[in-house]
């Protein structure tokens, strides 16, 4: 006999205390470990953290009111403000990104329109969560008429192009004094929640259903545990990891919808800035002044893609096997 | 299989319905009269009578529903507010150049996924494979219409090599086709590299490697014909969100198309045609959705639908 093949020799059973002794790791620190190796997603979080920073300081960083025209300089025509590295003829060096066609300041704009993305990203997909996690535990776990009425629901809204759908409870009722909550901000939160929280509660559905069948749901229950409690104890922490990825996800697309509804002209009402109305208000003279358009075009890419890195990066740290 | 087919051929049917009375809540929830355009100068009350007595607004609501229903069932969507057309002949003429935009676009992603979707695969880890992926994540990411404003910036503002706007000559269809292209070509390629991944790893590859084959037959005779089966499912999907979602391009570029005609009745408040394009939008989404279904199950017998 070797000493491999002997289970209690010294060299096993120091390997075997070895393993007993070193720290103890949970699936989450095993997550965020692996997504804190991941570059790409580090610089997402970072560029996503100085945008976050950048919103909730806007009033203190934005060098001008973002909707007042200003014509400081007594220039003649203000709309021919260019940005620093743009045309040397037309650059003044108290607006650093120019001013738009009515002379309001390009800088103080981006600044104040950070804080409507980061809003509009995070509250409607807060909302997809607590409705879709609901219905979607609920269904999956008591099945029954919840459950066909949630399927039924799922048939229609997947029929539905959803971005138009967006756009049309936008163009419908944002003449509505539902338009007017918070310059129509309140509208837009739940024209995305009513479109997307039953993507979000099928998913949850789906994890409760072959979550449901495993053993420790079974023992659990053998040993009377109460429905609610195994719903929250058991299957929701088991559910999560999907769900982390779908509402990293959730977050951009919720952006994105904003700024093409504003891009549109559907979007928040005038003269709030928000980067899709400034691409909207400057694409009229876009040929003769692009960097009102292409600069808040820039801020879209570059959040649009830090969160994706981050969603790409919390899929591969959650579950490994996802990986495309 | 054939019962499965039928209740999911039947299922479009309630779903449209639900489409049809969810638009036409929002369309008579919406306040204030559509023909009154200008706030400075109300159209006199007998005109808006006769106008809503011509369009059938003066019945009540659910009259109106039911006469909208029976009126789409014969795909007659009565006349536009705006324009003295027929809603049908302003969607039929539109159509067309919509459907030929993203058909031109999945052909052209099509063409430059599949290969580069192969090659990342079968070169994984390599540079090829980066720059792909890479691709692959911006053409995802950033959205079309902002890849349309930087295009027209370098090519139409700065280089003047291509026009911007319009439909109909080959210079003109170059930049929206090529635009709206990218998020399919990226997410294609995106699959294509996945599931030839898959395969190549499978034993029956290796098996088809050990009995000597060469490598040519190994890829293109094993491999491939396994890898396609994904990407085949999400064509379907693809052509519809091609075209009801080439509004934004089309809006962009002046494409006289059903999107810019939607944008367009949605900013000028153009119910029977903003119902009209809705329906005609959430048809092909069912029937490419029901497509996958079915066709699913076709190319791969492993997958027992219905079950």
């Amino acid at each position: 006999m070797t000493t491999a093949e002997r289970p209690f020799s010294g060299q096993a059973r120091a390997a075997a205390l070895n393993v007993l002794a070193r720290k103890q790791r949970s699936l989450a620190r095993d997550a965020l470990e692996r997504l804190l190796r991941n570059k790409a997603a580090i610089l997402g979080l970072g560029i996503i953290a100085l945008f976050m920073l950048i919103a909730i300081f806007a009033p203190f960083i934005a060098p001008y009111d973002p909707v007042v025209q200003i014509d400081a300089t007594g220039k003649a025509n203000p709309s021919m403000g260019e940005p620093w590295f743009g045309d040397p003829k037309y650059v003044d060096p108290a607006h650093p990104l120019g001013t738009d066609r009515i002379g309001r300041d390009t800088l103080s704009r981006l600044i104040w329109g950070a804080r409507v993305s980061m809003v509009v990203g995070f509250v409607p997909v807060a909302l997809i969560f607590a409705i879709g996690v609901s219905v979607g535990l609920l269904a999956g776990f008591y099945g029954g008429k919840l459950d066909q009425i949630l399927m039924r629901v799922t048939d229609v809204i997947y029929a539905f192009p959803d971005l138009l759908f967006i756009i049309i409870i936008m163009a419908t009722l944002r003449n509505h004094w539902l338009g007017d909550l918070l310059g129509g901000l309140v509208l837009i939160f739940g024209a995305i929640a009513v479109v997307n929280w039953v993507g979000m509660a099928r998913l949850v559905r789906g994890q409760v259903l072959s979550l449901k069948e495993k053993e420790y749901v079974e023992a659990a229950r053998a040993i009377g545990v109460s429905g609610p409690r195994i719903m929250l104890r058991h299957l929701l922490p088991n559910a999560l990891s999907p769900v982390i990825v779908a509402v990293a996800f959730g977050i951009p697309s919720a952006i994105l919808a904003e700024a093409t509804l504003s891009f549109l002209g559907v979007g928040i009402k005038p003269p709030t800035a928000t980067w899709g109305s400034m691409m909207f208000e400057g694409y009229g003279v876009f040929a003769t002044t692009p960097w009102p358009v292409l600069l808040p075009a820039v801020c879209i890419s570059i959040v649009m893609l830090s969160f994706t890195f981050v969603g790409d990066g919390l899929r591969d740290a959650l579950d490994p096997r996802m990986r495309t | 299989m054939a019962a499965y087919a039928i209740q999911r051929v039947l299922l479009v049917i309630p779903t449209l319905f639900f489409v049809a009375l969810i638009t036409f809540v929002l369309a008579k929830a919406a306040p204030g009269n559509p023909f009154d355009r200008n706030e400075n100068r109300p159209l006199p009350p007998t005109t808006i009578e006769r106008l809503n007595r011509q369009y059938g607004f003066d019945k009540p609501v659910h009259e109106q529903f039911v006469l909208f229903l029976g009126n789409a069932v014969r795909f007659d969507f009565g006349s536009s507010l705006t324009r003295d057309r027929d809603v049908r002949d302003i969607i039929g003429g539109e159509f067309p150049v919509s459907a030929q935009l993203g058909v031109q676009a999945l052909l052209l992603a099509l063409a430059i996924a599949l290969p580069l979707g192969i090659i990342s695969a079968l070169k994984h880890n390599t540079a090829v494979d980066y720059g792909s992926l890479l691709f692959a994540t911006a053409g995802t990411t950033i959205p079309s219409f902002v890849i349309a404003v930087f295009a027209i910036y370098f090519f139409a503002v700065k280089l003047h090599v291509l026009p911007v706007y319009g439909w109909g000559t080959v210079d003109k269809m170059v930049l929206p086709t090529v635009i709206l292209s990218l998020a399919p070509m990226a997410f294609l390629t995106r699959i294509t590299r996945a599931s030839m991944l898959e395969a190549i790893r499978q034993d029956y590859v290796r098996t088809a490697r050990a009995k000597g084959l060469g490598e040519q037959a190994v890829i293109v005779g094993h491999a491939l014909k396994n890898a396609a089966i994904p990407v085949a499912t999400v064509i379907g999907p693809f052509t519809a969100g091609l075209i009801t979602g080439s509004f934004l391009i089309e809006t962009v570029f002046s494409v006289p198309g059903v999107g810019r005609e939607f944008v367009n009745s949605i900013l000028g408040r153009d119910y029977p045609v903003i119902m009209a394009v809705f329906l005609l939008f959430a048809f092909i989404i069912s029937i490419a959705n029901l497509t996958v279904d079915l066709v699913y199950g076709l190319l791969d017998p492993r997958i027992k639908v219905g079950q």
